[in-house]
């Protein structure tokens, strides 16, 4: 690694965790409501928003009526965004004169957008007409992950709340996150962005003569503004084909540094967002730790996997400088490895490199980081209640050992809570294993994958992995645009977006209608460093009890094969 | 509150039965363990369902020959997994063991036991004792067992409880007042009783005793439910990790044999836990029974690990129940010699608690002598001038309150010498009772009686506070002798002047700020804080509402069982977190020994991660499945016993926990399977 290395890793610290503190109680003050600095200028609009809709934002809502809403609403945005892509070639906007798509293909996209996965099985320069991508795919990429938000809210009252029915309302929590949280950044990212020189225009693309001779069409867009909600709201799905490792969608290199930031800026604030609810900082602290310590720990050693020279080349009689296959030599390994840390930490799933090119530990990390489901920061909101998920199960396998029955923060863990934290924990295996074995074992299914063996399997596992943690990155290679996986992704999107969603619902009704007890010397410390090891023990226990046989077979055995010869 | 029944003889009795039921059971408890093997019992225990499921598929493929699985490994394979399921079997027989023999040895008793039941005004029909209902009136007379739990409504009689108590000394029953409630299989040995029968068959002291420890027929507590879905939970990612594991193998061109695929899903499958969770309940109920206490449900036995806050009666559980002498002041130009005789004499006929105090006292400090008794005569106290003592040799030595005796040498209050008067004063605002003491017509000192904190009690409190559990004194007391004896047992908070109302209302106010509480009482007027708290525990020899409203009863009646019982909820829970967190932990090593063997086939790179370097994949899988097995039976006195609670604060008891059970779950296997290994390779078994 280079200096210029070292001074990338350290802006991508500094930027993320600097002004995550400030920002979790902004965005506190925001979702509750409370005065902020952004009130003079948007609360009327807000309130607009709520008389245009006929919202009443004092009512309180029961879990069930949250659910609910979240459920309607989600069914509708799926309904509208298929019609969209199935009938865009009837719609405005579409210099390019494209085609509908297919109905197993906007399927899988509609719901890829819905569940703030952005898994993109098409290519949108080559499929998406401006009206799918800005009006379909662009409100999805605000309202998804206001809608992961929300259920962070919701579940963060759940715990804070006591003897309480409700657990905050849906509308306003997703009006406040779109106004507040999602709007702001996305107009400030989009502006750097431009400056940088990202597209941002409705023309038709440029037919031009290559140095060569060839014709050459370069496709345009309204890009900047798409590329901005990608990354902030841990969508991913890239304007153009090949994501940001496209010259448009990512210039330079400092729209290299902000875009990779930007992925869990959010998520990250959002830790203190969740002490503020509990009025316990100190919690925030511990569980920014354990990410923080998954999070270095997946990016030292993807790092270090992506400059060991490769085995299979060292006989030939050329210098290698890390492994550069399938990576954009603008970026180089060192920004190539720590977006794909980044990227798969978060549910983002937008690439600045192909995966698929990684040498196979460095393929196997960003792997991993799915498989945990998406808990090292993860996506905006998703991240943190999938993080809480397994606080509770922590607590639960080790809390009684302090001789009392488990409660996180003075709510009691009881059969209910468990039950619905089982229905969670299952969703990993079912979506991931139950999907990708029917998929490998199929002649049809199987016959996507485009490379024998190990990594050939790891290319299906790779694809099943990102549906059903919702983070929608490629692993390349994987020719997953066929009816059976567009439909088996698409359901594995909807098991690991609604498989989460709903339990956590519940168990924050429950939790919230609970006393709380008083937290005090006798309590489960759930801070300081021991409850940090614990937790982050428990990610690598849980996840890779379920997920370490699938991996030996893929990427272990391909690692291994690499380096002893095999 | 009546004073405890307990003697230092009956703790003995307990601990001799224990030693003789544990080396007598493990025959019954292995034909018990076969017996258990009937999967309508074991469904009560899921995951070992499941390995009674894979045992018998594994025992179907022995007779399906796989070319990878020799037969002898398929046999050995089969037989462990059967040995799992028997050694959890065997761990639960054990627990039920200890408890049910003694609850057995009761039953016995009330097999083919008859009452007379009154039918009319004095007319009575024998009826089978199971017969009876609640409400039935019986009589039992002299001789007889006492047919039912009851309340007794006329008579008075003195009553054996050994049988369920193990205290041999009779206690008297009457109608009305504090001590009306009997137990079923008690025996009346004088006079006769009438009894009101107050539950119904099924219902009984004696049956609640049996239900506790019954693996078959115990209802499952509420944590331990939660922690059995947990459980299922595991099994079931497991299951379809192992499931899936077969397509992925062909994908790769290779074939699992099922046996090892079987081999695999149970070391996965939380074994460990899932196979003495049973036991741990059950013991955990059994160390309640022979502590003397009777859990109406599991569920207050967990409440008993959560409690935040535990109200104490002051007398009985906190100061023995009688006034004791502390010391002695002499008035001025007395000497102590001359005080200690006087006040020798004047407590020598005295057989009041506090008179004995005072002659223990004197007789602790010094070798005096009592003249014979002929010589002395007694003058015992009398309402009208409150005084006792007795006249020796003609001359008169008297005690008692200051104001009677300075009364008694016609003294005025300012007769008093200042220096005593400020004695006097000392000893009351301590929360003492000052007596006076006066021999041969003048006043010789001042004895201080108080209320004795009884010896440890001060530690015990403070281990309970380093638990963050607060101790509250309740007491009748004025507060500010109940501030003095609180200061000095080191309570954390007090209730002065204590009614019935005051102590519902501290126990509600506790509770709206989410905290537990446990109490404990016996009167009448106790039963709704006793069926208001969390824990509620009612002394045996109370009466009937207090044991009715309670969720737990001692059978002692010793109020300082509270403490153990909390001792116990914890010790339960901490046990079940231990060894759930070391099954969990157990899963690495496991992976590391089987995962290379299973795929040795496919990829045989993958045996880089045989970092145990075993024999041979066949010795890998059997290797583990083995110290799967084995563990349990290494477990089962650490299930029976519980792990002790330490008095730590939280983090340095979860600390210390994760420390060995976590920790050390993760390497223990590691040894144990290299170990294994070894020996099979040594004994020429794969």
């Amino acid at each position: 690694m280079q200096v210029q290395d070292y001074w990338l890793i350290l802006a991508f610290f500094v930027l993320v965790l600097a002004p995550a503190s400030f920002l979790g109680r902004f965005f506190f003050n925001a979702m509750e409501g409370k005065r902020n600095l952004l009130s003079p200028l948007l609360l009327p609009v807000e309130r607009l928003c709520y008389r245009i809709s006929g919202v009443d934002p004092e009512r309180d809502q029961d879990w069930k009526t949250y659910s609910l809403a979240l459920l309607a609403f989600s069914a509708v945005s799926l309904v509208v965004l298929f019609s969209i892509l199935v009938l865009q070639h009837l719609l405005p906007l579409n210099p390019q004169q494209l085609p509908g798509l297919e109905w197993t293909l906007a399927f899988n996209t509609a719901v890829s957008f819905v569940t703030n996965t952005n898994w993109q099985a098409y290519s949108g320069e080559a499929a998406l007409s401006y009206f799918s991508q800005m009006i379909g795919l662009g409100v999805q990429n605000f309202v998804s992950p206001a809608v992961g938000l929300a259920i962070l809210v919701a579940f963060a009252r759940g715990i804070a709340r006591k003897s309480s029915n409700g657990i905050g309302n849906f509308w306003v929590d997703m009006t406040r996150a779109t106004l507040y949280v999602l709007l702001p950044f996305c107009v400030l990212l989009a502006i750097f962005l431009v400056w940088q020189g990202v597209p941002q225009t409705f023309m038709d693309y440029v037919q031009a003569k290559s140095l060569l001779g060839a014709d050459q069409t370069i496709p345009l867009g309204p890009a900047a503004s798409q590329i901005a909600i990608k990354q902030l709201g841990t969508n991913g799905g890239g304007f153009f084909g090949v994501n940001s490792a496209h010259p448009f969608e990512n210039p330079t290199a400092w729209s290299n540094l902000f875009e990779v930031a930007s992925i869990i800026l959010i998520p990250a604030a959002l830790v203190f967002t969740f002490g503020h609810y509990v009025k316990d900082l100190r919690q925030s602290r511990a569980i920014l730790a354990s990410m923080l310590i998954l999070f270095v720990a997946g990016l030292a050693l993807t790092l270090w996997a992506e400059q060991q020279p490769n085995p299979a080349l060292a006989a030939l009689p050329i210098e290698q400088v890390g492994s550069l296959e399938g990576k954009e030599a603008r970026f180089g390994t060192v920004a190539s490895a720590l977006w794909a840390v980044t990227t798969t930490a978060a549910s983002n799933g937008s690439v600045n490199a192909m995966h698929d090119s990684f040498s196979a530990l460095g393929g196997l990390l960003p792997m991993f980081n799915m498989m945990l489901g998406e808990v090292v920061f993860g996506g905006v909101g998703a991240g943190l209640y999938g993080m809480l998920l397994f606080v509770l199960i922590a607590v639960f396998l080790a809390g009684l050992m302090i001789g009392r029955t488990p409660e996180y923060l003075g709510k009691k863990l009881e059969a209910r809570e468990v039950r619905l934290l089982v229905a969670t924990l299952l969703v990993m295996p079912v979506g991931v294993l139950v999907f990708c074995a029917l998929a490998v074992s199929l002649d049809g299914p199987a016959a996507s994958i485009t490379n024998p063996g190990a990594h050939g399997f790891s290319q299906a596992l790779y694809a099943y992995t990102s549906g059903t943690a919702n983070n929608g990155s490629a692993f390349g290679g994987f020719g997953a645009n066929t009816p059976f996986h567009n439909l088996m992704i698409g359901l594995a999107m909807l098991l690991g977006r609604f498989g989460y969603i709903l339990p956590i619902l519940a168990i924050a009704g429950s939790l919230a209608a609970k006393k709380r007890a008083p937290v005090g010397q006798n309590s489960f410390p759930t801070h300081g460093p021991l409850f940090v090891t614990l937790l982050t023990l428990t990610i690598l226990l849980v996840g890779g009890l379920t997920f370490l046989p699938a991996l030996a077979l893929g990427p272990i055995a391909e690692h291994l094969s690499m380096f002893q010869g095999f | 509150m009546n004073a405890p029944l307990q003697t230092p003889a009956r703790v003995k009795h307990v601990k001799h039965q224990a030693q003789t039921s544990l080396a007598a059971l493990w025959k019954p408890a292995l034909k018990q363990a076969f017996v258990k093997l009937d999967p309508r019992q074991l469904v009560r225990s899921p995951v070992m369902l499941v390995v009674e499921l894979t045992a018998i598929l594994t025992t179907v493929l022995c007779f399906i020959p796989h070319p990878a699985v020799s037969l002898g490994l398929g046999v050995q394979i089969a037989l462990w997994l059967w040995f799992t399921v028997l050694f959890a079997n065997f761990a639960e027989a054990m627990a039920e063991g200890r408890g049910k023999a003694r609850a057995d040895s009761l039953k016995a008793g009330s097999q083919g036991l008859t009452a007379r039941r009154r039918v009319a005004e004095n007319q009575y029909q024998a009826v089978a004792a199971s017969q009876l209902r609640k409400g039935d009136i019986v009589r039992v007379e002299a001789g007889e067992l006492i047919p039912g739990d009851g309340e007794v409504i006329e008579g008075i009689a003195a009553v054996n409880e050994a049988a369920i108590t193990g205290e041999p000394a009779p206690v008297i029953r009457e109608s009305g007042g504090d001590r009306s409630a009997v137990t079923g299989n008690t025996r009346v040995v004088s006079d006769w009783l009438l009894v009101k029968i107050t539950s119904n068959p099924g219902e009984s002291t004696l049956d609640r005793m049996i239900a506790l420890v019954e693996g078959a027929k115990r209802q499952k507590t509420p944590n331990e439910v939660a922690l059995d879905i947990l459980l299922i939970g595991l099994t079931l990612i497991f299951l379809l990790v192992v499931a899936t594991l077969q397509p992925f193998a062909r994908f790769a061109g290779g074939d699992l044999p099922l046996v090892y695929l079987a081999a695999l899903l149970v070391t996965l499958i939380p074994t460990t836990i899932g196979g003495l969770l049973s036991a741990i309940g059950i013991a955990g109920m059994d160390r309640l029974v022979r502590l003397n206490v009777i859990a109406k449900s599991g569920r207050a036995v967990e409440a008993a690990g959560d409690v935040h806050t535990l109200l104490l009666d002051k007398t009985g559980t906190i100061t023995f129940g009688n006034r004791r002498c502390s010391f002695m002041v002499m008035a001025p130009g007395v000497d102590a010699q001359t005080l200690a005789e006087a006040s020798l004499l004047a407590s020598s006929a005295d057989d009041t608690a506090e008179g004995k105090s005072i002659v223990e006292y004197l007789r602790s400090s010094s070798a005096l002598q009592l003249p014979p008794q002929s010589e002395i005569k007694a003058i015992p106290f009398s309402a009208e001038t409150r005084l006792s003592g007795a006249d020796w040799q003609g001359r008169s030595y008297r005690k008692g309150a200051v104001d009677a005796v300075l009364n008694y040498l016609n003294l005025g209050r300012d007769g008093l010498p200042a220096p005593l008067a400020r004695e006097v004063e000392k000893i009351a605002q301590s929360g003492g009772t000052p007596l006076l003491v006066a021999g041969e017509g003048r006043l010789l000192g001042a004895i201080h009686l108080k209320d004795v904190v009884k010896p440890g009690i001060r530690e015990r409190f403070a281990e309970l506070r380093t638990l963050g559990i607060r101790t509250v004194m309740v007491t009748g007391d004025n507060p500010l002798t109940a501030a003095a004896i609180a200061a000095e047992a080191g309570v954390d908070d007090l209730i002065a002047e204590a009614t019935p109302e005051k102590k519902l209302q501290r126990i509600r106010s506790e509770q709206a700020e989410g905290k537990l509480v446990a109490m404990c009482g016996d009167g009448a007027n106790d039963a709704p804080a006793l069926a208001q708290a969390d824990v509620g525990l009612a002394m045996n020899d109370g009466t009937q509402a207090a044991r009715e409203a309670a969720n737990l009863v001692d059978l002692d009646s010793d109020p300082t069982k509270l403490l153990d019982v909390v001792q116990v909820g914890k010790e339960l829970l901490v046990t079940r977190g231990a060894l759930t967190t070391f099954s969990v932990a157990n899963d690495v090593a496991k992976y590391f020994a089987i995962l290379p063997a299973l795929f040795a086939g496919i990829y045989p790179q993958l045996g880089a991660l045989d970092i145990m370097q075993l024999h041979s994949p066949q010795s890998a899988i059997l290797s583990a499945i083995v110290f799967n097995a084995l563990i349990i039976i290494a477990l089962i006195p650490l299930a029976l016993r519980g792990v002790r609670v330490k008095a730590l604060d939280a983090a340095s008891l979860l600390r210390r926990n994760l420390l060995i059970y976590g920790l050390g779950g993760i390497i223990a296997p590691f040894i144990g399977i290299k170990l294994i290994d070894l020996l099979l390779v040594a004994l020429g078994l794969v």
